[in-house]
C-alpha cells in the first residue's frame, strides 16, 4: 500500500491534463451553447472557428517573434491572442452578413441552418489549410514546466512523478478569468441581460424593445472570442492541427448537450464531465492499482478500460445516455 | 424541410435528358482527352458516389434528416467484402471464434439486462442496478474478448492476423454490406430521432468517428491500418492479366487495333460499370416506385408538415427511423461497391470530408428531394472534385505567373490542393442560398 504515490500518479496522469482539457472543452461548449441559445441552432462550424482563430494567432505569435516581442516565461501567443480574436470575430460577423442573417429572414427550419453552418465549416476549413497548411504546428514558448517532474522527485523523495506544465496553469486560469467575465457580462450588463431575455422569449425580447441585430452580432463576436481561446489554449497544450480541431467537435457538442444546450453553467460542467471521462476511461490504471493493491495481488493487465483511440467513444457514450435518459441535459437545457 | 422557393427550372420536361446529355458529354470529352481508362475510372467512382446520393437523398430529400456520418455507414459498407468473400484465416476461427462469439453473447446479455433493469426497477434500485450491470458485464466481456483478439492477432501477423472471411462471392457482401449499415442506423436511429432535429446529426457525426476509429484499430477485424489486399472480383469481371494471357483476348484485341493491356483494363471498367449502372437503375427505380405509392406520399406529408401528419395518426419517429435505416442501407451497399472496385480496405482514407460532406455537396447541387438530381449531383460533382485537383495547381501557377519568386508564392502554390475543399464549401452555401432545389427540382 502506497497512497502517497498512488494520489500523485492520479494527479499527474488524470486529475491535472483533465483539468486543462476540460477547461478547454468548457470553453468550446460555451461557445456552441450561446449560438444555440441565441440563434437555435447548433453550430456545426465551430471547432474550424476555433482552427482558424488558432491559426491568425499563430500568425500573430511568429510576427511578433520575429519582432522581438515576449511575455518571458508566458507564452508569446498570449499577447497575440486578442489580434487572433478580433479577425476570428470579424471573420464570422461577415459570415452572418452574408449567411446566416438571410435564412434567419426567411426563418428556416433549424435543420437548414445546420447544414448552412455545415457549408461554413467547409469553407473555413479550407481557408484555415489554405492560411496555415495541413502539419502539426508547436507555438508554445516561455517557460515549459511550473513543477518539474525532476525537481518535483528530488523534493519530494516519492517514486511518483508530478509535472505541471505551464500551458496547463495558463489553460486554468485563462478559462476561469473568461468565465467570471461571461457570466459577469451576462448577468450584470445591459447588453448581457438582453441576451438572456433574448434567448429566454424572443417574441417577448423583441417586444421590449431589445434590437435582435445587436444580440445577435454580439453573439458572434462571443462566441468567436471563446473559440479562439480554447484553440489557443488547446493549441499551447498540445499541438495545432486543423484536423484534430475538427475532431474535437464531437466532445465539444457533448459537452453542451450534457449540460444541457442553452445553459452556460452547464456547458462548463458538461466540458469537465466530458474530459474527466475520457482521460479516466483511456487512463491505464495498472500502476495506480498496484501501488493501492495489498502486495502480491496486484494486476497483471494494463488495467485500460479503453485503448486511446477511442477517447471520442467515450464522449459519444455519455452523449448517447443523456439522450435516452435526460434529453435535455443535467442542468436542464432549452432542447428537447 | 427544404426551402420553398419560386424557382424557375428552365428546359421543363426536357432538362433532365438535357443536362444528362452534357454530363456525357463532359466523360466523353475526357475519354476523348485524357483515354477511356480515366474516363471510365471517374465513371465508375461517380456511379458510386451517385448511389450515396441517392440513399443520403432518400434521408434528407424524403424526410429531411440531416446524416453528418455517411462516412461511417460507408465505412461498415465496406468491411462487407472483408468478411465475406476473403478467404478464411486458417486456425482464426477455431482459435478465437468461441470467444469473440461468448463475447458478443455477453455485450448483448449486458445491454438485454440494463434495459429490463430500467424498465422493471425504480428509484435507487434502478440507479445502482444499471451502472453495476453495465460495469460487471464490459468487465466480463474484455476477460473473454481479450485473449479471443489475441488469438487471431498472433495468427501469421504479417500477412493476415485478422478473422479472415467466408470465402464466399463478393456480390453477395453488398447486401451485407447494406445490412450492417442498416444496423448501425437502427441503433442511432432508436437514440436520436424523436428529438430536436440537431441531436440526430450530432449522433450521426459521433457514430461515424467512432466506426472509422474502430475499422482502424480493431485489427482481428479487418487488420485495421495494415488494410486488408486482395479483395476477390465480382462475378462478370476477370482479372487484366488473365485477359492478357488468353490468345482468343489478344487476337481480338488486334483486330480492333489496340494493345492488349489497354484493352483489357478498359474492358475491366466497363464491366464495373455495367454492374453499378444495373444496381443503380435498380436503385432508382425502387425509390421511384416507393416515391409515388401511398408511402411516399405520407413521407413527403410528415417531411412538409410532422404536426399536420402526426394529427392524422401517422408515427413520424417510427416513419423518420425507418427512412434513416432505407437510406444508410443504400450507402452501406454502396460502401460494400467501392470496396469491390478498389479490391483493397484501407480503413485510414475514410475520411469526412470526403465521404460525408462531398456527397452532401451532391446531394444539394443535385436537388435534394429529386433521384435523378442526386445522380446527376454525384457525377457531376465527383467529375469536378477528380478535375478540380490539376485544375487548381494549374490555375494556382497562372495566377502566380507575374509573381516574384518567393516564400509567398511557393506557399500560394501549395495551398492550391487545399482550394477544393473551399471551392465546395462556396458551391453548397450559393446552391443553399440561390438556388435551393438544385439542378433538378422536385415535382
Amino acid at each position: 500500500m502506497d497512497i502517497l504515490n498512488a494520489l500523485v500518479a492520479v494527479l499527474n496522469y488524470v486529475v491535472i491534463p483533465a483539468s486543462s482539457y476540460g477547461a478547454q472543452l468548457a470553453l468550446g461548449a460555451l461557445g456552441v451553447t450561446l449560438i444555440y441559445g441565441i440563434l437555435r441552432f447548433s453550430n456545426f462550424a465551430h471547432g474550424d472557428t476555433m482552427a482558424f482563430g488558432t491559426a491568425f494567432t499563430i500568425l500573430f505569435t511568429w510576427a511578433f517573434q520575429a519582432m522581438g516581442l515576449s511575455l518571458g516565461p508566458l507564452p508569446t501567443a498570449l499577447i497575440a491572442l486578442p489580434f487572433g480574436i478580433a479577425v476570428t470575430a470579424g471573420l464570422v460577423l461577415l459570415t452572418d452578413r452574408m449567411v446566416y442573417s438571410y435564412y434567419r429572414r426567411v426563418r428556416a427550419a433549424p435543420v437548414i441552418l445546420v447544414m448552412v453552418s455545415v457549408g461554413v465549416m467547409f469553407v473555413m476549413n479550407g481557408l484555415t489549410r489554405f492560411i496555415i497548411g495541413v502539419d502539426e504546428i508547436q507555438f508554445a514558448d516561455g517557460a515549459r514546466f511550473v513543477i518539474s517532474a525532476r525537481e518535483f522527485r528530488a523534493a519530494t523523495g516519492l517514486a511518483e512523478p508530478l509535472s505541471l506544465r505551464s500551458s496547463q496553469v495558463i489553460t486554468l486560469v485563462a478559462a476561469a478569468l473568461v468565465v467570471w467575465a461571461l457570466f459577469w457580462f451576462l448577468n450584470r450588463t445591459r447588453t448581457g441581460k438582453s441576451m438572456r431575455a433574448f434567448s429566454d422569449n424572443e417574441d417577448l425580447a423583441l417586444l421590449s424593445g431589445i434590437n435582435p441585430n445587436r444580440v445577435v452580432a454580439v453573439t458572434w463576436v462571443i462566441a468567436a472570442a471563446l473559440a479562439t481561446t480554447a484553440g489557443v489554449l488547446y493549441g499551447l497544450d498540445k499541438s495545432f492541427k486543423a484536423f484534430n480541431y475538427f475532431q474535437l467537435l464531437l466532445p465539444i457538442f457533448a459537452s453542451a448537450i450534457v449540460g444541457g444546450l442553452g445553459n452556460p453553467l452547464g456547458a462548463i460542467a458538461g466540458g469537465f464531465i466530458i474530459a474527466f471521462s475520457e482521460v479516466g476511461v483511456t487512463y491505464a490504471w495498472k500502476k495506480v492499482l498496484g501501488y493501492l493493491a495489498p502486495a502480491g495481488l496486484e494486476p497483471e493487465g494494463l488495467m485500460q478500460l479503453l485503448s486511446t483511440e477511442y477517447k471520442f467513444a467515450v464522449s459519444f457514450a455519455i452523449l448517447i445516455i443523456v439522450l435516452l435518459f435526460k434529453p435535455t441535459g443535467l442542468f436542464k437545457g432549452k432542447a428537447v | 424541410m427544404s426551402i420553398r422557393q419560386p424557382d424557375a427550372a428552365s428546359g421543363g420536361r426536357f432538362r433532365t435528358p438535357l443536362l444528362f446529355a452534357a454530363m456525357a458529354a463532359l466523360i466523353g470529352l475526357e475519354a476523348l482527352t485524357g483515354g477511356w481508362n480515366t474516363a471510365l475510372g471517374i465513371l465508375n467512382m461517380g456511379l458510386i458516389s451517385a448511389i450515396l446520393a441517392l440513399g443520403v437523398n432518400i434521408q434528407w430529400g424524403y424526410a429531411g434528416l440531416f446524416n453528418v456520418g455517411i462516412v461511417g455507414f460507408v465505412a461498415l459498407g465496406g468491411l462487407a467484402p472483408v468478411l465475406v468473400s476473403m478467404p478464411p484465416t486458417p486456425g482464426a476461427f477455431a482459435g478465437g471464434g468461441p470467444g469473440l462469439l461468448l463475447a458478443i453473447g455477453i455485450a448483448t446479455a449486458t445491454v438485454l439486462a440494463a434495459i429490463w433493469a430500467n424498465t422493471r426497477l425504480a428509484g435507487t434500485a434502478r440507479l445502482l442496478a444499471i451502472p453495476l450491470i453495465l460495469i460487471l458485464g464490459f468487465f466480463l466481456y474484455r476477460a473473454v474478448f481479450d485473449p479471443a483478439v489475441a488469438v487471431i492477432e498472433a495468427i501469421n501477423p504479417s500477412a493476415q492476423g485478422n478473422l479472415g472471411g467466408l470465402g464466399l462471392p463478393v456480390l453477395l457482401a453488398w447486401p451485407v454490406g447494406a445490412l450492417f449499415a442498416a444496423g448501425a442506423a437502427w441503433v442511432i436511429g432508436k437514440t436520436a430521432l424523436g428529438l430536436r432535429s440537431d441531436y440526430l446529426a450530432i449522433a450521426t457525426l459521433g457514430i461515424g468517428e467512432i466506426i472509422v476509429a474502430a475499422l482502424k484499430n480493431e485489427e482481428w477485424l479487418a487488420r485495421g491500418v495494415l488494410n486488408v489486399n486482395g479483395i476477390p472480383r465480382p462475378w462478370p469481371v476477370p482479372y487484366e492479366i488473365d485477359l492478357q494471357g488468353d490468345p482468343a483476348f489478344v487476337e481480338r484485341m488486334a483486330s480492333l487495333g489496340t494493345d492488349p493491356v489497354t484493352g483489357s483494363t478498359v474492358l475491366v471498367k466497363l464491366l464495373y460499370t455495367g454492374l453499378f449502372v444495373v444496381v443503380l437503375l435498380a436503385l432508382i427505380w425502387a425509390s421511384q416506385m416507393a416515391l409515388k405509392s401511398p408511402w411516399g406520399r405520407m413521407m413527403r406529408a410528415i417531411r412538409d408538415n410532422e404536426t399536420a401528419a402526426a394529427a392524422m395518426g401517422k408515427n413520424v419517429t417510427r416513419r423518420h427511423l425507418q427512412i434513416f435505416i432505407l437510406g444508410s442501407a443504400v450507402c452501406g451497399l454502396a460502401g460494400a461497391m467501392m470496396i469491390t472496385l478498389d479490391g483493397q480496405m484501407t480503413p485510414g482514407s475514410y475520411n469526412p470530408l470526403r465521404y460525408t460532406f462531398l456527397i452532401w455537396v451532391m446531394v444539394i447541387v443535385g436537388g435534394s428531394g429529386n433521384n435523378w438530381g442526386s445522380v446527376l449531383g454525384g457525377l457531376l460533382i465527383w467529375y469536378l472534385w477528380v478535375k478540380a485537383e490539376a485544375w487548381g495547381p494549374a490555375l494556382m501557377t497562372l495566377v502566380t505567373a507575374n509573381m516574384e519568386a518567393g516564400a509567398l508564392k511557393s506557399h500560394l502554390l501549395d495551398s492550391a490542393a487545399h482550394m477544393r475543399l473551399l471551392t465546395m464549401g462556396v458551391i453548397l452555401l450559393l446552391v443553399l442560398r440561390f438556388s435551393p432545389r438544385g439542378l433538378l427540382p422536385e415535382k
